[in-house]
This record gives structure tokens, C-alpha cells and sequence, in this order.
């Protein structure tokens, strides 16, 4: 059927939107105006079906009328029977359509009822879910309560949806298939255009009104009373329209059967008339035949005999008369004369109504009385020539006939008696006789004078009507009466019965027979009463059902709507409580971290204070012990306050060029202590593809790299190592085997093989493979050759921890969720660093993932994308981070290491400072590598400038001979230029003081190196064994270090409150400082325009006029203006103090010290801040970084 | 015993029950570390500077609190100004005070601002004489021939 073939178009399509809708359900909006638009499309469907229908409908209306209302009843039923049928199908695809509408629902739930059903189940998962939640976390009960909230109310309206659509469709497709079903049966297109527009006519204001119901359910954004109030006029309307149906169907068919009987009656009566008036000719002819050959021949040509023949032979002629006679006028003074002539007598009739009585013997009848006039019988048809010699006149009747016959010259009739011989009523006919002709105006007088006979005929009425009503078909149905109503008030029957079953209808026809003086009617009625009106008993029916079936729909449309809205109004309320809620929460947890936060602060510098003061041992742990903990706690509120920042959207990410590999070097710096008290290895690799400066966020790339390796920290004890790689994204998305990069291989390689042993990773401990980490990633599948300046970073920090439970992989990036909750009794932590570095990266356009066994260790592998920067895009700020010394360029350096990536990580670092490297694995390949180059010549040796040994290798090579070779490749034991050989520096993880100054004593190395490498580290570890460099900064005490860094800096110090500013120049001044003091912003900028001699500022935030922002804004506008003016080489350099760049650090000094501020300081310029009153460490490291690389450049 | 150990115990004494009783803080402490050879009179000097820098932002806010339609804003920044120098100095109880006095400030408490600045005027009073003794002491001490025991 084709309604079934569009019905699973249907399902097929709706699905499929149902689906875009679920996807677009974050977007509550955006889903409200899809179903907008979807109840536009339906209304739009609507109407096109009703513009269909019409535009068949209407042409029909034009060729189509004709043929149109003859319609055969049987095809009327058997095509009413189709529509019934059709009216089925639509009430069971209705029904159908919430089974329809929850099929859809629950195909990717399973089997499901109903809608409700579905729904309920849904709750029952949000709720499930939401408990899940809420044992972690009231944050994510929010999130998926208005995550619940949308998808319940999108649910719900889809739903809503699919009903109404499924309704106005199953309405539609009803008419679209009746239109497809009258173009398929092309043999009798007119007779179902005729049935389903003409029976239906009425059908079609129902559909108007269907029509304007769906429009106003659907579109008319109408209040649902209106709606009801609408559906309620429409339904008795409907109602109304149904019975006005019957009632017009019935008159119809009355006002027909009345026609029919008209028709039918008339048909009779004209027929019966005229055979009447045919035989009356013929008696006139009769009557004229005699007037021509008895009168006018003399003598007479006709007698007794030869009448009686003649009628006889021509009754054919007549025949509805019995008999014909012709008396003879006879004046009373011939009467004997003609008595004589013929030899009888003149009789008299019997009575009056008896003239023609046939076993009458006329020789018994009594003689005439004595008259003026008689009229005896002279001929007759020998049927009746018994009344030969009547007295025609004798008769009442028949006088009455005869003189009226002789007045008129025409047929007169009498009133019907009863005919004796055949028991029937009957009228004689009587025509006049006259001698002369007369002309047709002549006068009764005339014709009376010129009378000289008449001739009679009898009519047998009954017999006449009957072989009339043999010869119509048909006369069944009817029952036919004869009435002579010349007498109005008492009519005579003449035939028929009085006894009809249907008296209700009835028709009288006139009869003419020709006589003026007589009237005749005919009475017709129908046989049986008349059969029930079925067609329109049957529309009427069809309309009250379409009526109900679509108020039924449509009230059911109607309160699913309004329970939807209801729903919808809840969901919306609920919505946006729980986003206000959301909103609370988030500025709860902004405000709550800036409060705890400023607590906090005292508590820690008290405690900072505290372990100052002289405590016992156990004093000092528990201060020390409390210390941790608060440091520990404001990193978490810390990290709290980002993730609330993030969720809410609110963090924004910078993009400044920074270098790279110095961060990479800070962050382990972090760890560096952690990870030689646990023994682990930490090393890092940055592969040559990727570019020296990068465009992105510094601080947030620290902080997903500071929280993967501190995890990995966490949960890796005393064996193995950490290993941090970056590479390009473009480098792992070729082919495995392809790779150039050496680690990259070596990983590969390992994956490949995992049999020997000890493994070759970079601590010799199993590992996880790291391939399989990124293998999810979308974004190596990209190929996005577009933009060029994109890079694509992956990082990937390798462990050999105990690793993450299965089971619990699916929910590590779930902030507050860790592996297992006795892992945070284990490790402490809160288990939101993931989290948060999933949402970090996120942002920054990547993918994030890991790969994890238990007992051999994780790869977290994350993908940023970053633009690539220059060199010269660092500010001047940036500039001393990577003072990259040249010294070193073009040395060459012996790495002797068995581990292959261990090997390459050191190259790396070598090769950052310029250093060329080459690698042998073992001592021996070394030595080999030494005495082949002084054999083959001194080449590669020469030059040779350090040799690094790992401590593994050392330690296993127990030979101090080969230790001494290293020493002195040539063996002869000489030291002659000690500066040209190589130095020794062994890498240690981990070495016992003494054992290193044992072998410093021993001569044998030059110097020991920690690891992790970093370049700070490296640089000054070869400086100080190349002997290069300036003299070595020990870690001196710290206070001590401050006066060093402080010591003859001039300071400016700004600040309006005059007992912050004596104090601050009083801190600064102890540690040897010349301080200038300023009490406003302005004043600071006065005396910062370069040239100045100034090297550091501190600032307060608040001042009145011009506070700390907006004056270090104008001082950096102002000091970029000057650059730019240098750069150019607009003014000289000499003028502003030789310095090709200015920027003075300025620091800002604030008493709340949060994270926000931080932000701000560092969004105008600041470039750091230190919290009010000072504090020494405070301060040193705020200063630290400044004056360090200051002072160890100048 | 004699008459420089008596008066350094007593100038220990008196400067613990002073911060015992919450007058200062550590952050006096502090300053009074700042003092050496270079600046012997610090502490005193700060001291001084706060004092004057209180009155004079005492006299202010107190014009300010009798005027018919209170600028309680230049209040705040009065009161604000009043609670940094109070915490370099390590005025402790003044700085509490400040707090309160804020946020009567912030909800515009007339009667509750005229109550903390009382408070305020009354409490610089006493620690002004509190530190007078304890700077008299040091300077006994000194004119003894000692020196401040930090």
C-alpha cells in the first residue's frame, strides 16, 4: 500500500532528525526552534495535502458533474464499503502512531512499551547516574541535573512531535491515498471521484475544518482553552452537520419518490387517454359510417345483419368497448309507423342504470311508455343485439347521454355503472347522428333539427385500465385507482382497490376522454412503504465518524500538547533553577577559594615563622608536617577555583610566544628533588622537528605537563622512570616504520619486541606501549595542510608506575574520581588534575590519552595545538630565560650509555647547547672509539671535549683500568695539557656524597652531574668542568642570596599609604638596596621614563589618582614606544643609557593575594606580585627571577 | 642582677604581654628586626609615621562620619588606608577593628561606623602609650649601655 510505503519513509526519516535533535540537546534553544520548525514543515504538510486533494477535486468538479450524478447504486456500496475501510486504517494508524512514536523512542533503549515508559526509564538512568555523582561530587550532580533537565525536556518534545506528526499524517496519508488509489483504478476514475466528492460533498467542510484544526493545534500559537474551545465548536458543528446530512439526504430521497411517482402516474394516465380517445374515434367513425350508408342511402344500405357484421369484424378497432349499437330517433308521432316498419315494438329499458343488460330478453320487456321522442335500438354489434328495439331514451342515463351527444355533436360519456354482463363498471359512449353535415359552429338547435340516430358503445373501464397497466412495466410498485369525479364531493371508483400500504404518498392525474361534462382522475400511490433513506443514513454515519475520529485525535493532540507544555514549563523552571544553582555554586566556589585563600596565607606564614623560630625536632615535623598540608591545600583550592573556571568557560587562554624546552626544564626542576629521594629516573625529550618558540598559553601547558608528571611521580615508587617526549603530531601519523625520529623508533622497536631483557627503555623497567596511547586521536587522522603556522604538539609522559585498573580507565578524566578511592588514602591528591588537564586540553585543541597495565606503568599522550612563533617574537621580558650560551657550540662529546634512549635524551641536551655527540653504547665500544681515532689519525678524538658516562655503566664496568683509559686514551700515562683532554662526567641519578668525592679524589671523573638533565643544570656543570664559565653559583643560603641579588639595586617603591612605604623601604634597604620611595602612580611614571637607573618597582595596587594598573600600563606603553624607537634606530642607543631594550620589572604589592589578582597584574604588565607585608622568601623569589639572570649577565 | 639584665627582662615581658594581649604581631617583630646599625630608630620611626598617619586619618573619617550625607566610600578608603599601614606596622587589634569597621562601612552603618571609629581612636591611644613604654624601655636599655635583644 502505498500509505504503508510512506509510513516506513516515515520512520526511517524522523529517526534520523530525532537523532540531529539529540545531538543539538546541550543547546536547549536550539531545539525548541527545530521543533519550531518542525511544526511548520507538519502545517506545511498539511496544507500541501489539502492543495492536492483540491486540486483534483476541483477540475473534477467541472468534466466530472455529469457522469457525477448517476451513479450505480451497487459501485456507490462498493466503493463506500472501500471508504470504511480507509476510515479503518486511519483510526488504527492513529492508534498505531504511539506505538510508532515508542518504537522510535526505544530502538537504541530495546523494547519499550510505551513513551512514558521510556521516559521514566530514561529519569531512572539520570537518576542512577545523578547518584553516582553525587558521591563524588555536588559540581557534577548540577551539571547532570540540567544536562537530565534538557534531554528530558528535548525528549519529551520530540515525542510530542512524532504524536502530532504521526496524527496530522495519518490524516494526510488517508487523503494522499485516496487520491493514489482513484489514479490507480483508471476503469472507473469518475465513479470514485463521484462517491468520494459527491456522496462526501459534505465531507469536504469537515475537511476544512480537520484542515483548520490542525492549523490551529499546530500553528496558531493559541491558548490550550482555545484550542479545546475551538475543538469543541468543531466537534458539534460536526455533529450538527451530520444530522443536517440525514435529514437533507432523507428529503432528497422523498422529494424523488414523489417525482418517480409523478412521472409514473402521469406516463399512465396520458396512455389511458389515449387509447380511450383512439377507440373513441373509431366509434365516431362508426357512428359516421352510419349516417352515409343508412341515412344517406336510400334504400338504407345497412340492416341488422350487416351492422351487427361489420362491428363485429372491426371490434379489433375498438377494443375496450363490449358493444356498439345505433338507435333510431323516433318522434312520438312516427312511432307507430316505425313499430310497423319493423315489427316490433318500442321497449322500455329495465332501469335505469341497466341498458345494456345482455340476458335480458327484450320480448318480456314492457313497451316505451309514451314519449315526445324515442331513441330505439336499430342495429347493434351482435354482441349485444339483445337490446335491439330498447328505448334508449327511457334510460335516465341514457337520455341525459343522448341529448347532450345530439346538443354537442361530440362523444359524451355517462357516469360508470355496473356493467351486468361482466360484473365491471362501465361508460357509454354516445355519438350523434346527423342527417346533414353540419358545420362546426352550428348551434344545438341545428344539431337537434339535423339529429336523426346515435350510436352507442359501452366501455369496459376496469378491463381498459388493466391491459393498460400489463402493457407498463414496473406495475408492481404502484397501485393505480380510476375515479370519475364529476361529482367533486362524492368521487365514483371506476377501478382499483382503496387498500394501499403506503398512504403517505400520492398523486392524481387528470384523464380527458374528450366529454367536457365529465371528469376523470387517476389516482396513483406506491405498493410498499417506502425503503429507509440508506445513502443518507450511510454519509451521515461517515461524516459523524470522521467527525469523532478527528476530535478524538485532535483532543488527544490537544492534551498531549498541554501535558508537554506542562512538562516543558517544569523542565524550563527546573532548567534554569539548576543553572542559577550552577551559577551560585560556581561563585560560592570563587568566593569561598578567595577567602580560604587569604586565611590560608596567615596560617602559612605563621608556620613559616614558627619553623624560624627554636623548636625540638618533633616541633619542627609537626610544623613542618602542617606546612605541606596548607601548601597542599591552597594548590587544591588552587586547582578547585580552575576547574569551577573552566567549567563556567570563563578561562581564557593566552597566546604569547615562549620557548618551550625552558618550561619543559622548569617542570622537572619541580620534581627533581621528589623523584632522587624515590629513585627515579626522570628524563626529557623534545624532538628537533618541533620549533624553538611556540605561540600558545606557558602556564597552562605547564600545568597539564606539572600534573601528568606529578601523577606519574605519585604512583611510580623507587623503580624506574619518567620520561617526558614531544614530538610533532605529524611526526607519529606517518607509518611506524618511517619514523625518523630515534626515540620514536626505539619506542616502536620496543613494542615490537618485548622479549628481551632488561628492556630497552630509558630506566631498563617494562613499559607500556606508547603507541597505543594516541591511537584514538582524531586529530592525527586530520590531514590539515591548511594553515601552516599550526603546529599540532603530542607529549607524552611515560611512567613505570603501578598503573590504572582496568575497571577504572573509563573514569580517570571524571574530576574528584581517582582509580580507586583507597588511592587517595594511598597517594593523597584530589583526583581533579586529570580533569582539569583533560579540559586544558580541550581548549587548546587536543585529544588526550593514555594507555595503562597494571604493575608496569601508564602513558598519558596528550595533543595541543599551538602556532608556531620566532625567535624574535619574544619580548624583551623572555629574552634572559634562554640565554643559550655559545661557549660550548662546536664541541664535541662522548656519550657512553647502554640505554639507546637514555642516550638520545642526553644527546638532546648536548645538542642544545651546541654540542656534538657521539654514542657508544658500551666502555668498551668507547675505548674502541678513542684508540681508533687516535690510530686512525686523531681525527674524531681531537676535539673531543667531554665524555659523558651514564653511572650504569660505570658501576658495572668494575676494570678501573678502563676507567683509567677513558682518562688517558694514549696510555702513556702523561698528563701534558690537562685542559685539551676530555672531561669526565659521570650521570647520576642518585650518588652517595662520599662516593662521588671518592671519585673526584680518584681523579677519574671531572665531575658528577644530576640527573634529570636540564640545560641550567648542564650548562653550569660544564662550565665549571670546561672551566669556561664564570665561577659557579653554589645554593647559598637564601636571606644571603637576597642581599646579593638586592645589593646596590635602586629600587623605586610606590605607594600612597606613608607607613607601607617606610616599611617596604625599610625591608628593601636591609638587604642593601637603594630605595627611592613615591606616594603615587603618577609620580612612579614620572620617574620610570626611561632613561632611568631604576631596576625594579614595587607598586601598590590601590592608589587614589592613578593606581598600580593604570601606571604600569602607561610605563609599558611608554618603554615599547622607546624600544620600537630603538629597534628602528629612530633615536640612539646611547641616549637611553645603552640599553637596547627596557623593561623594568614591576612587582606589583597587594594584600590579597589570589589567583585572579595574579592574572591581572600579569594581564597588565606586571610583572609579578608579592603580598603584603613583605616576607623574605616572599620576596626573593619574586626578585629572584629578575636579578638573577641580570646578574648573571651583567 | 643588675639594672640592664632587670630592664631587658622587662622589656621581654612587656613585649610578650603585648603580643599576648594582641596589640602586635609578628610583623612588628619583623620591623623591629629591620633596625640595625644603619637605622637604629626603625622601628620608632614607622611607629611614629603610623601614628600621625592615623591621626590624621582618624580626623579624617570622623569629618567625614559628621557630615549630613556620609561619604561612607571615603570612609572605606580611609578605612582601608588605616588597615594597610595598621598590618605593616603589625598593629594587630587595630587591624581586627579595621575589618569590623569595613564592613559596617560596606552595609552603611552610620552609628556602627561613629562606634569602630571610637574604637579605633581609643585603641591608637593605648597602643601609643603601650609603645611609648616599650620604646622608653629600649632606650633605657640603650642609655644603659645594652643593646635590644632581638
Amino acid at each position: 500500500m502505498p500509505v504503508d510505503c510512506k509510513l516506513s519513509i516515515f520512520r526511517t526519516s524522523l529517526p534520523a532528525n530525532w537523532k540531529m535533535g539529540k545531538q543539538n540537546e546541550s543547546s536547549f534553544h536550539g531545539l525548541h526552534s527545530e521543533w519550531k520548525s518542525w511544526r511548520k514543515l507538519l502545517v506545511l504538510l498539511c496544507i500541501l495535502g489539502g492543495l492536492a486533494v483540491g486540486s483534483i477535486r476541483f477540475p473534477l468538479n467541472f468534466d466530472g458533474k455529469d457522469r457525477v450524478s448517476d451513479s450505480c447504486e451497487g459501485e456507490l456500496v462498493r466503493h463506500f464499503n472501500v471508504s470504511k475501510s480507509q476510515l479503518h486504517a486511519l483510526a488504527s494508524l492513529y492508534s498505531d502512531s504511539e506505538k510508532i512514536a515508542s518504537l522510535e523512542c526505544t530502538k537504541e533503549l530495546g523494547p519499550g512499551p510505551s513513551t512514558t515508559d521510556r521516559i521514566s526509564c530514561a529519569m531512572k538512568l539520570m537518576c542512577s547516574k545523578k547518584q553516582e555523582l553525587m558521591d563524588e561530587d555536588e559540581t557534577a550532580l548540577q551539571n547532570s541535573i540540567s544536562d537530565a533537565s534538557s534531554a528530558l525536556v528535548s525528549m519529551l518534545v520530540d515525542n510530542t512531535l512524532q504524536t502530532s506528526a504521526t496524527v496530522v499524517y495519518a490524516y494526510a496519508s488517508g487523503m494522499m491515498e485516496r487520491c493514489w488509489w482513484m489514479q490507480a483504478s483508471k476503469e472507473f476514475p469518475s465513479v470514485v471521484y463521484g462517491y468520494v466528492f459527491g456522496t462526501m460533498k459534505r465531507c469536504w467542510w469537515i475537511l476544512a475544518g480537520v484542515g483548520c484544526l490542525c492549523l490551529s493545534v499546530n500553528l496558531i500559537p493559541l491558548t490550550t482553552w482555545w484550542k479545546k474551545q475551538f475543538l469543541t465548536v468543531f466537534f458539534c458543528g460536526g455533529i450538527a452537520l451530520s444530522f443536517y446530512t440525514f435529514w437533507s439526504g432523507s428529503r432528497e430521497f422523498h422529494s424523488r419518490r414523489e417525482e418517480t411517482l409523478a412521472s409514473m402516474c402521469d406516463e399512465r394516465a396520458r396512455m389511458l387517454q389515449d387509447q380511450f380517445n383512439v377507440s373513441m374515434n373509431h366509434v365516431h367513425a362508426l357512428a359516421i359510417l352510419v349516417s352515409t350508408f343508412h341515412h344517406g342511402k336510400n334504400p338504407s344500405a345497412i340492416d341488422q345483419k350487416t351492422f351487427g357484421e361489420y362491428a363485429e369484424r372491426t371490434s379489433f378497432e375498438r377494443p375496450l368497448t363490449s358493444g356498439v349499437a345505433y338507435a333510431l330517433k323516433v318522434v312520438h308521432s312516427e312511432r307507430e309507423q316505425f313499430e310497423k316498419q319493423h315489427g316490433w315494438r318500442i321497449k322500455k329499458m329495465e332501469s335505469d342504470d341497466q341498458a345494456l343488460v345482455q340476458d335480458c330478453i327484450p320480448e318480456k320487456l314492457d313497451p316505451a311508455p309514451v314519449q315526445d321522442e324515442y331513441a330505439p335500438v336499430i342495429f347493434s354489434q351482435e354482441s349485444v343485439a339483445h337490446i335491439v328495439s330498447i328505448d334508449m331514451m327511457s334510460g335516465k342515463e341514457d337520455r341525459e347521454n343522448i341529448l347532450r351527444a345530439r346538443a354537442s355533436g361530440k362523444g359524451v360519456l355517462t357516469s360508470p355503472f355496473k356493467l351486468l354482463k361482466s360484473n365491471n363498471l362501465g361508460v357509454v359512449l354516445t355519438f350523434a347522428v346527423y342527417n346533414v353535415p353540419l358545420s362546426p359552429h352550428a348551434t344545438s338547435e341545428q344539431r337537434i333539427e339535423a339529429t336523426v340516430g346515435y350510436l352507442g358503445a359501452s366501455y369496459d373501464v376496469p378491463s381498459l385500465v388493466e391491459k393498460l397497466l400489463h402493457q407498463l412495466a414496473s406495475r408492481q410498485t404502484i397501485v393505480v385507482n380510476v375515479y370519475d369525479t364529476t361529482n367533486a364531493s362524492a368521487p365514483i371508483l371506476m377501478y382499483g382497490t382503496d387498500v394501499a400500504e403506503d398512504m403517505s404518498l400520492f398523486r392524481a392525474s387528470n384523464l380527458d376522454f374528450g366529454d367536457p361534462m365529465r371528469k376523470h382522475e387517476m389516482h396513483c400511490r406506491f405498493k410498499q412503504k417506502p425503503p429507509e433513506p440508506t445513502s443518507a443514513i450511510d454519509s451521515s454515519t461517515v461524516i459523524l465518524a470522521i467527525v469523532l475520529l478527528v476530535s478524538y485525535i485532535c483532543n488527544a493532540a490537544i492534551n498531549k500538547i498541554e501535558k508537554v507544555e506542562e512538562e516543558f514549563r517544569e523542565m524550563t523552571q527546573l532548567k534554569v533553577r539548576a543553572e542559577a544553582a550552577d551559577v551560585a555554586k560556581s561563585q560560592f566556589l570563587a568566593t569561598v577559594s578567595h577567602e580560604i585563600r587569604t586565611p590560608m596565607n596567615g596560617v602559612l606564614g605563621m608556620l613559616q615563622m614558627l619553623m624560624d623560630t627554636e623548636l625540638n625536632d618533633k616541633q619542627i615535623d609537626y610544623a613542618e608536617t602542617a606546612h605541606r598540608s596548607g601548601t597542599e591545600l591552597i594548590s587544591l583550592i588552587n586547582e578547585v577555583l580552575d576547574h569551577a573556571k573552566i567549567e563556567s568557560g570563563r578561562l581564557e587562554l593566552e597566546a604569547v610566544p615562549f620557548e618551550l624546552r625552558p618550561v619543559l626544564d622548569n617542570v622537572f626542576s619541580l620534581f627533581s628533588g621528589k623523584s632522587s629521594e624515590k629513585g627515579i629516573e626522570l628524563a626529557i625529550y623534545v624532538s628537533d622537528q618541533v620549533p624553538q618558540v611556540v605561540i600558545g598559553d606557558p602556564g597552562r601547558f605547564r600545568q597539564i605537563i606539572t600534573n601528568l608528571v606529578g601523577n606519574s611521580v605519585k604512583f611510580t615508587h623507587d623503580k624506574g622512570h619518567i620520561f617526558v617526549s614531544v614530538h610533532l603530531a605529524d611526526e607519529v601519523t606517518i607509518s611506524p616504520v618511517e619514523v625518523q625520529d630515534p626515540v620514536l623508533k626505539l619506542s616502536f622497536g620496543l613494542a615490537q619486541d618485548t622479549s628481551s631483557k632488561p628492556y630497552n627503555t630509558l630506566s631498563g623497567s617494562l613499559v607500556v606501549n606508547r603507541w597505543k596511547s594516541w591511537e584514538h586521536f582524531k586529530i592525527l587522522d586530520r590531514v590539515d595542510i591548511g594553515d601552516s603556522s599550526t603546529i599540532r604538539l603530542l607529549v607524552t609522559v611515560e611512567d613505570t608506575g603501578v598503573g590504572i585498573p582496568v575497571d577504572a580507565q573509563s573514569r580517570i578524566f571524571t574530576p574528584f574520581m581517582q582509580a580507586d578511592s583507597s588511592t587517595s588514602r594511598m597517594y593523597g591528591g584530589t583526583g581533579i588534575g586529570l580533569s582539569i588537564s583533560k579540559r586544558l586540553v580541550d581548549l587548546m585543541g587536543g585529544e588526550i590519552g593514555f594507555v595503562s597495565e597494571c604493575d608496569v606503568g601508564s602513558t598519558f599522550s596528550f595533543t595541543v595545538c599551538l602556532r608556531k612563533g620566532e625567535l624574535s617574537s619574544l619580548d624583551a621580558k623572555g629574552q634572559h630565560c634562554d640565554a643559550t650560551p655559545v661557549e660550548f657550540r662546536g664541541s664535541k662529546a662522548l656519550v657512553i650509555d647502554q640505554k639507546c634512549i637514555r642516550a638520545e635524551v642526553t644527546r638532546y641536551h648536548l645538542e642544545r647547547l651546541g654540542i656534538s655527540v657521539h654514542i657508544a653504547s658500551t666502555l668498551k665500544a668507547a675505548c674502541c672509539f678513542l684508540s681508533g681515532g687516535v690510530t686512525s689519525g686523531a681525527s674524531a678524538p681531537v676535539g673531543l671535549s667531554m665524555i659523558l658516562i651514564d653511572k650504569d655503566v660505570w658501576d658495572e664496568e668494575k676494570d678501573v683500568s678502563v676507567h683509567r683509559f677513558l682518562r688517558d686514551p694514549s696510555g702513556n700515562g702523561i698528563v701534558e695539557f690537562e685542559a685539551d683532554l676530555p672531561k669526565i662526567i659521570l650521570l647520576a641519578t642518585a650518588i652517595a656524597p662520599d662516593e662521588r668525592h671518592e671519585l673526584k679524589l680518584a681523579g677519574l671523573i671531572d665531575d658528577v652531574l644530576m640527573k634529570p638533565l636540564r640545560l641550567g643544570g648542564l650548562m653550569v656543570c660544564l662550565q665549571e668542568a670546561l672551566g669556561s664559565g664564570k665561577k659557579s653559583r653554589v645554593r647559598r643560603k637564601k636571606p644571603t642570596n637576597l642581599q646579593n641579588l638586592l645589593r646596590g639595586k635602586h629600587i623605586l617603591v610606590v605607594d600612597d599609604n606613608v607607613v607601607n612605604r617606610r616599611v617596604a623601604q625599610g625591608a628593601l634597604e636591609r638587604y642593601g638596596a637603594i630605595v627611592t620611595c613615591v606616594c603615587s602612580g603618577r609620580a612612579a611614571v614620572e620617574l620610570l621614563e626611561p632613561p632611568h637607573k631604576f631596576d625594579a618597582c614595587f607598586m601598590d595596587r590601590h592608589m587614589p589618582e592613578m593606581d598600580g594598573f593604570e601606571a604600569t600600563r602607561h610605563i609599558r606603553a611608554r618603554e615599547t614606544q622607546i624600544n620600537e624607537q630603538l629597534a628602528s634606530g629612530e633615536v640612539s642607543i646611547e641616549k637611553y643609557g645603552n640599553k637596547p631594550c627596557w623593561h623594568t620589572p614591576i612587582m606589583a604589592i597587594t594584600a590579597d593575594v589570589i589567583q585572579a589578582t595574579s592574572e591581572e597584574c600579569r594581564k597588565c604588565g606586571m610583572d609579578d606580585f608579592v603580598a603584603k607585608p613583605f616576607k623574605e622568601e616572599q620576596l626573593y623569589n619574586a626578585v629572584a627571577r629578575f636579578f638573577e639572570s641580570s646578574g648573571q649577565s651583567g | 642582677m643588675d639594672v640592664l639584665s632587670q630592664l631587658r627582662h622587662q622589656l621581654a615581658d612587656y613585649t610578650n604581654s603585648l603580643h599576648r594581649d594582641g596589640f602586635l604581631d609578628d610583623q612588628f617583630s619583623q620591623l623591629q628586626q629591620l633596625q640595625d646599625e644603619s637605622s637604629p630608630d626603625f622601628a620608632m620611626e614607622v611607629v611614629s609615621l603610623f601614628f600621625e598617619d592615623c591621626q590624621k586619618l582618624v580626623t579624617n573619617m570622623a569629618r567625614a562620619l559628621e557630615l549630613q550625607a556620609v561619604d561612607f566610600k571615603q570612609v572605606d578608603s580611609s578605612v582601608h588606608q588605616l588597615k594597610g599601614s595598621s598590618s605593616s606596622v603589625g598593629a594587630a587589634r587595630i587591624k581586627n577593628l579595621c575589618v569590623a569597621f569595613k564592613t559596617c562601612c560596606d552595609s552603611q552603618n552610620r552609628d556602627g561606623c561613629m562606634r569602630c571609629l571610637q574604637e579605633v581612636n581609643r585603641e591608637c591611644v593605648l597602643l601609643k602609650n603601650k609603645l611609648q613604654t616599650l620604646f622608653r624601655l629600649e632606650q633605657q636599655i640603650i642609655s644603659a649601655g645594652g643593646s635590644i635583644p632581638m
